[in-house]
């Protein structure tokens, strides 16, 4: 009986992914499929709270008034978008403190990316054309992925990444107009950057241990290599419109295919930053870990003091 | 001659520009996402204040220099803010008593600044009023919460009241631009200020079971343009792309 009441719960998680239909919270589905996008969506939410250290290392440096607060609101979406994907998180019953010491511990991931170093204000421009360019394809097809929270968070953040992909390439245009010194730091940005960026979508899709179960559950809409060409084929004429130059020799339209052929990503470097071996993995940490910390007092005269306007109102 | 319309209007401008640059510090360290989301968002505010201001302040000068010139290109005592505002981060406790006090003199000071006979200053004000009231709402909810909240987050915010309240007073300077603005109806008598400033401050401190500390001695001179040891550092951190890469746009 019991057998036959999760075969049925299971024909109708089925029928629902395979007529579009939204999984919900409070609708059956199978563990392994929770799982997958607890880690999914702490992933991406770590990632947008780490991804605001590289960002804040420039904010008191920004060279105008307007760029400081162009990069102010950026990084605030980016907490607002952290805050958000928690809560989806949370609607599948794990909470945002164990997914954030989880993090911490090193159990749970964040995207490599932000543990390179941003290191002159070009990187700002190259942070926002090329990783949140490429955090958009990641993105928009999340936008119909099967969990109802999860898909309706995205609407939301995809809308804002689309301007924050334009700031940077406006970031590099502007460079790119002015002094010899400017172009030279926009392409140093640009040739540190290229190759994090593209290791932003994963592992080929030969070595991806969990692309094909997430498709048929219509969790990803695409493979990682699908993401990554139609990132490089966005972002190359980008590049040659203003006059910078893709760090890849063996980069080529290829005529036959309608897609751009690029050189293969240094899969060893990979492995060593998603491991923890990167310029910035332990400063990352290090710096997230400080906060939670100091502000562990915060938050506890927080709950005190709630709980004495409780017990206040109640007696 | 002294330009008066300039000096007053820059002196607005630097206390945003400055809390503004210190708040913005914070992001991405604050004691949880949703405080790293406020600080942000009145830094954000703060910075968009002092621009509005900064931009009004070069037509008044009317030298040719831009808002961005007056941000980024003033030597250290060509900066006119309270010395209030400049003072460290500390932890969160000195962070949030220092927008505390800050607020609670804003909030009086645009309600009267938006009746000011100059149009512009007036607008300003109007605008930043909407903000500086939830500032104010923010950072009062936060003293209470830690004056009432642990033995430690009381000891915290006492603290930080000790070492920041001796520079409440400044905010409230007066010289012969402003005795000459007022004249004309355009600048705030801040004396006029201090009965509401007062009031919200008690009012505040009551809810938190906190009490202002004995020392009456107070500091200042920022609006002269002396200020504290660290201030030198801020500006060179926020002035580095302006002054290694001159007359270049961004």
């Amino acid at each position: 009986m019991k057998e036959q009441n999760l075969a049925d719960l299971e024909a109708a998680f089925n029928e629902k992914l395979k007529q579009d239909i939204r999984i919900e919270p409070k609708d059956w589905m199978p563990d392994a499929y929770r799982k997958t996008l607890i880690r999914q969506i702490s992933q991406h939410a770590h990632s947008e709270i780490v991804g605001m250290l590289p960002e804040g290392n420039w904010i008191t440096r920004a060279p105008n008034l307007r760029r400081k607060a162009v990069l102010l609101a950026k990084v605030q979406d980016e907490a607002g978008h952290g805050q958000y994907l928690y809560s989806a998180m949370e609607t599948l019953g794990f909470s945002r403190e164990q997914s954030i010491d989880d993090m911490h511990t090193g159990k749970a991931k964040y995207s490599s990316i932000f543990n390179y170093p941003t290191l002159t204000w070009a990187d700002m421009g190259a942070v926002g054309w090329l990783v949140d360019g490429a955090a958009i394809m990641n993105q928009v097809p999340l936008c119909r992925t099967s969990y109802g929270p999860y898909a309706r968070a995205m609407v939301r953040i995809c809308k804002e990444e689309s301007f924050h992909q334009r700031q940077g390439y406006e970031i590099m245009c502007t460079l790119m107009k002015g002094s010899e010194d400017q172009k030279a730091m926009a392409q140093d940005a640009l040739n540190r950057f290229w190759w994090p960026a593209l290791m932003m979508f994963g592992p080929s899709d030969a070595e991806s241990t969990h692309t094909q179960q997430s498709i048929d559950w219509k969790i990803k809409r695409h493979t990682n290599d699908e993401l990554r060409q139609m990132f490089v084929d966005a972002s190359v004429p980008q590049a040659q419109l203003i006059g910078l130059t893709i760090p890849d020799p063996d980069l080529k339209w290829n005529e036959e295919r309608g897609h751009y052929d690029f050189g293969e990503i240094d899969w060893e470097e990979f492995k060593q930053v998603v491991s923890g071996n990167g310029p910035c993995n332990a400063e990352r940490i290090a710096a997230r870990v400080k906060a939670k910390e100091e502000g562990m007092w915060v938050r506890e005269a927080a709950m005190a003091y709630a709980e004495k306007k409780k017990a206040k109102k109640a007696s | 001659m002294k330009n008066n319309l300039f000096t007053y209007t820059l002196r607005i401008a630097d206390d945003s520009l400055i809390l503004g640059q210190r708040l913005s510090e914070w992001c991405g360290h604050g004691p949880i996402i949703e405080e790293d989301i406020a600080l942000t968002n009145i830094a954000l505010d703060l910075i968009g204040q002092a621009t509005s201001l900064l931009e009004y302040a070069a037509v008044a000068e009317n030298k040719g220099r831009s808002a961005d010139d007056l941000a980024f290109l003033r030597f250290e005592n060509q900066y006119f803010n309270t010395q209030l505002v400049e003072q460290k981060n500390g932890d969160f406790a000195v962070t949030i008593v220092r927008q505390w006090i800050f607020d609670t003199f804003r909030l009086p000071f645009y309600e009267a600044l938006q009746h000011s006979s100059d149009k512009q200053l007036a607008a300003i004000a109007e605008k930043s009023l909407k903000e500086t009231k939830y500032h104010w709402k923010h950072s009062s909810e936060w003293i209470i919460r830690m004056g009432d909240g642990t033995e430690e987050s009381n000891k915290r915010v006492n603290d930080a009241l000790i070492l920041l309240w001796k520079f409440s007073d400044e905010l409230f300077y007066m010289d012969d631009v402003d005795k000459e603005l007022i004249s004309q109806g355009i600048a705030v008598d801040l004396e006029t200020l201090r009965p509401a400033f007062n009031e919200r401050i008690h009012y505040v401190l009551q809810q938190a079971t906190l009490q202002l500390p004995d020392s009456k001695w107070k500091l200042s001179g920022g609006r002269q343009g002396r200020h504290t040891e660290h201030f030198g550092h801020l500006i060179a951190e926020m002035q580095y792309m302006q002054r290694a890469y001159p007359n270049m746009e961004w």
